[in-house]
């Protein structure tokens, strides 16, 4: 006579959260080095624990990543209108299309480990609002802070006006913005190539950011992603520039 | 089968080039039955059952499942593209449960993620105790007093059995080798040594020695050797080139008992050293031994070793050869024999009879996470060698493979087992991954047999890597750890192969500890369950009369019954011990007439 034990797989399979654990079942636990305390953990952290690992600046870059790319998604969408060199055209249209594949690979990344979309250091939406609240800068000074390398791409020194502060490295801050969708023409071509090299070249940091992390990037894919990311970036960068220097 | 012309040459060939013994018997025909083609599924998947029942099947704890963490490896190159391009979450094997061990009414079992206790003591189903997050695989487990014992070899173990892995090639956080845990706080496991080795841990044998305050671990480690940056003792090569080379030998660790975490290697012995030239490399050195032969591995690790302390002797299953090592010094094993097969590709384990003249060897073809129980797999590749020892030499004599053929989603090879300590026979229960739990009788080391079994379908539609780890006897049921879906706890019942009272006297031997690779010789009390179990034995081989049948079935009734006739018992005794000495007797048979006579003279008083 079979007696199926256990109730996790009932669980999973009725789509329970396998993390509520009856009160009264067994402790997990997670030794630590020789001589050191064992301590308690959570059904969840025992199956993150064992995923192809992956770090919280892992995460959090993945999330920052895809603020950061929808930006370069927008200020190609107006390009359409707004500007006149057909050659710039071509080059921005497909940097959409890499940032939105890219877009999309990062989203899979995060749900596909059920992890949220969105960071918990940026207000939603913070990425597309022209001036955000003041408290949104707080909670991510941290990271400006060690964002070193966006003074040297183009943004004012210390700036102090939050209009002026990028929200990281590379973007566009609310009046960049506000300025290219202001310009017109050869203006705004020249405004867009000048944005967007400022814009990858941001990306390229925060990559190197991760990657100087202990732990950072081990995970496969997030590993392959960021080949890719330095690989077409710098690319994009290189013709980029050579637009700019031809007009 | 079909290669086996070729084969009996190429044996014959090896057989006289190396002195090698070659098994040349004739090679088992695979039947498809009531396994073959059983309907998948993860929890649901259809069960076929011979000899033996299901008694409780234990989902994994949680934190140790995620139907993601299933490895499901590309069998195409379209398939192995597609996962470099988009890898899977998990690595391979993330959450599969591995080897066990039984310790004072716990039962635990590794996991490549860390390991859980249950207990057992009780009449229902395994409770679990306490589960234990400690990543780096495999995690074959040993206990020992409140020592529990765990291999690790992979990279991402961590000295602090954290989960984020230690990246680069020289990473100081890394631990690939034996963990000491004390378990005198059963619900909460403390790390008490970790002691490092060059190739890591695959799997670890404890050895007792003379001295109760010292035990010895002899650990086989089958993967990288590190670099010496990272670990000093350690360095590379052929030993040709590098003399000191961490290949081509096993690591003894000495650990004080009452300072576990003084634990340290204290040799590291050249096992496979050419006796006469000293060569450290003087075994199998891999390559196929004929054109037809098995493609076998080069012999510079063991895969597991099992010890037999009473006897001073360990057998060990190491990659291209199966030796025999004297461990009388237990801190230097010596080999006395070593044996090779042209059929055999990976020497993976090694199970003692319980006389010790016989042992098991399995050979892990493909790995086991490949489908070698198909149609097209020839009998003899994948299966286990029965061998003997005579006057300290080892000698091939039967092949057996599970006698049914298996689908191609079915990882399905030789794995681990142990002894089922029925009196008079001699029986393993034996895992095969996804081939399921087979029960072998090999008391006749030319006519291996199988007598019981219990299998599932595979896990899924395609070849997702799981099935039975290891099936274990343990102190009267069958437990097996199954890689995907957790313990299953099997019970053997009566069938015309193994009768009601051997199932009995195999139940009442009970052990306090037990390590399967670390074997201690089974006795039995006298009890009418014993004396019956040699009966029923007698009577399926028709090794004795129906008369003599009778009268010893008279005297067995009414021990039960509580009461033994001294004089009938004495006289059937006597009956059976004349039967044995007549010529002609099957040698088994006879054996067993003189054990059933002894039971019954002592049980006279």
């Amino acid at each position: 006579m079979l007696k199926l034990v256990g109730l996790l797989a009932a669980g999973l399979v009725l789509g329970q959260d396998p993390v509520q654990d009856p009160a009264d079942a067994a402790p997990i636990v997670n030794p630590g080095a020789p001589g050191a305390a064992t301590r308690q953990i959570t059904a969840s952290q025992a199956v993150d624990l064992s995923r192809t690992t992956h770090t919280a600046e892992d995460v959090r870059f993945m999330q920052h990543m895809i603020v950061h790319h929808a930006q370069a998604v927008e200020m190609v969408a107006l390009l359409e209108t707004r500007g006149s060199s057909p050659a710039v055209r071509n080059m921005g249209r497909r940097i959409a299309l890499s940032q939105e594949a890219e877009i999309d690979l990062m989203r899979n990344w995060l749900l596909s480990r059920g992890l949220p979309l969105e960071p918990t250091d940026l207000h939603a939406g913070h990425a597309m609002a022209p001036a955000p609240a003041s408290g949104g800068h707080d909670a991510h000074a941290g990271h400006m802070d060690h964002g070193a390398g966006h003074d040297a791409h183009g943004t004012a020194a210390t700036p102090t006006d939050p209009d002026e502060i990028p929200l990281m490295p590379g973007m566009l801050s609310p009046a960049q913005m506000r300025r290219l969708a202001a310009a017109e023409g050869p203006e705004f071509d020249r405004l867009f190539l000048q944005g967007m090299i400022q814009h990858h070249q941001g990306a390229l940091d925060m990559v190197d950011e991760l990657l100087a992390l202990p732990d950072s990037g081990n995970d496969p894919m997030l590993s392959d992603f960021l080949s890719s990311v330095v690989a077409d970036q710098s690319a994009e960068i290189l013709r980029m520039q050579s637009l700019l220097s031809d007009q | 089968m079909f290669v086996r012309k070729a084969l009996y040459s190429s044996a014959a060939a090896v057989a006289v080039l190396l002195g090698a013994t070659s098994v040349m018997a004739q090679v088992q025909e695979i039947p498809v039955d009531a396994r073959s083609t059983l309907a998948p599924g993860i929890h649901d998947a259809a069960q076929a059952a011979q000899g033996m029942e299901l008694e409780y099947a234990v989902t994994p704890p949680p934190g140790f499942f995620d139907p993601d963490a299933i490895f499901a490896p590309p069998t195409t190159r379209e398939e192995a593209e597609a996962m470099r391009a988009n890898p899977p979450r998990y690595s391979p094997l993330a959450l599969a449960n591995s080897d066990m061990a039984v310790s004072d009414g716990k039962l635990f079992v590794g996991n490549f993620n860390g390991f859980n206790i249950y207990d057992i003591s009780g009449q229902g189903a395994p409770e679990l105790v306490v589960s234990v997050v400690c990543p780096g695989g495999q995690g074959d487990l040993s206990v020992h007093g409140n020592l529990l014992f765990m291999s690790v070899e992979q990279n991402n173990g961590r000295i602090d059995c954290g989960a984020s892995g230690a990246s680069g090639a020289v990473n100081p956080e890394r631990f690939r080798g034996i963990r000491i845990f004390d378990i005198t706080d059963i619900k909460a496991p403390r790390q008490v040594a970790a002691v490092q080795t060059c190739r890591g841990s695959h799997t670890h044998t404890l050895v007792p020695s003379a001295d109760p305050r010292t035990l010895y671990v002899y650990n086989s480690a089958t993967s990288g050797v590190r670099r010496s940056d990272e670990l000093s003792i350690c360095s590379d090569g052929e030993p040709g080139t590098n003399p000191e080379t961490a290949l081509y030998s096993i690591d003894v660790i000495e650990v004080p008992l009452d300072h576990p975490e003084n634990a340290a290697i204290v040799n590291r012995p050249r096992i496979f050293a050419d006796r006469d030239t000293g060569a450290v490399a003087g075994l199998w050195m891999g390559g196929r031994a004929g054109v037809s032969s098995q493609a076998t591995a080069r012999t510079n690790h063991c895969h597991d070793i099992t010890v037999f302390p009473e006897l001073n002797r360990a057998a060990g299953a190491c990659s291209g050869n199966g030796i025999l090592l004297d461990i009388s010094d237990p801190k230097n094993p010596q080999r006395i024999s070593d044996i090779f097969d042209p059929d055999m590709a990976y020497w993976h384990s090694a199970t003692f009879a319980n006389s010790g003249e016989k042992v098991v060897f399995t050979d892990e073809w493909g790995g086991g996470t490949s489908p070698r129980c198909t149609a097209e797999a020839p009998g003899n590749w994948g299966a286990n060698l029965v061998a003997t020892i005579t006057n300290g030499e080892l000698r091939g004599r039967a092949f057996h493979k599970l006698p049914s053929v298996q689908g191609a989603n079915e990882n399905c090879v030789a794995h681990n087992g142990n002894i089922i300590p029925v009196p008079g026979r001699d029986l393993m229960v034996q895992a095969w991954y996804q081939g399921g739990v087979s029960v072998m009788d090999f008391t006749d080391p030319m006519r291996p047999v199988e007598i019981a079994y219990f299998d599932r379908g595979p896990l899924g539609e395609r070849l997702m890597i799981g099935g039975s780890w290891s099936a274990y006897w343990l102190n009267g049921r069958i437990y097996s750890s199954e890689i995907a879906r957790g313990i299953d706890v099997l019970r053997l019942v009566p069938s015309d192969q193994l009768s009601a009272a051997e199932i009995a006297a195999a139940e009442a031997v009970q052990m306090d500890e037990i390590n399967p690779q670390t074997q201690t010789r089974i006795s039995w009390a006298d009890t009418p369950d014993v004396a019956g179990a040699y009966l029923d034995q007698l009577h399926r081989s028709e090794g004795i009369t129906g008369d003599m049948h009778h009268q010893v079935m008279g005297v067995i009734d009414g021990w039960r019954r509580g009461r033994i006739n001294a004089g009938a018992a004495r006289t059937a005794a006597a009956s059976l011990n004349e039967a044995a000495s007549a010529q002609g007797v099957n040698p088994i048979d006879a054996g067993r007439m003189k054990a059933l006579a002894e039971v019954l003279t002592r049980a006279a008083g």
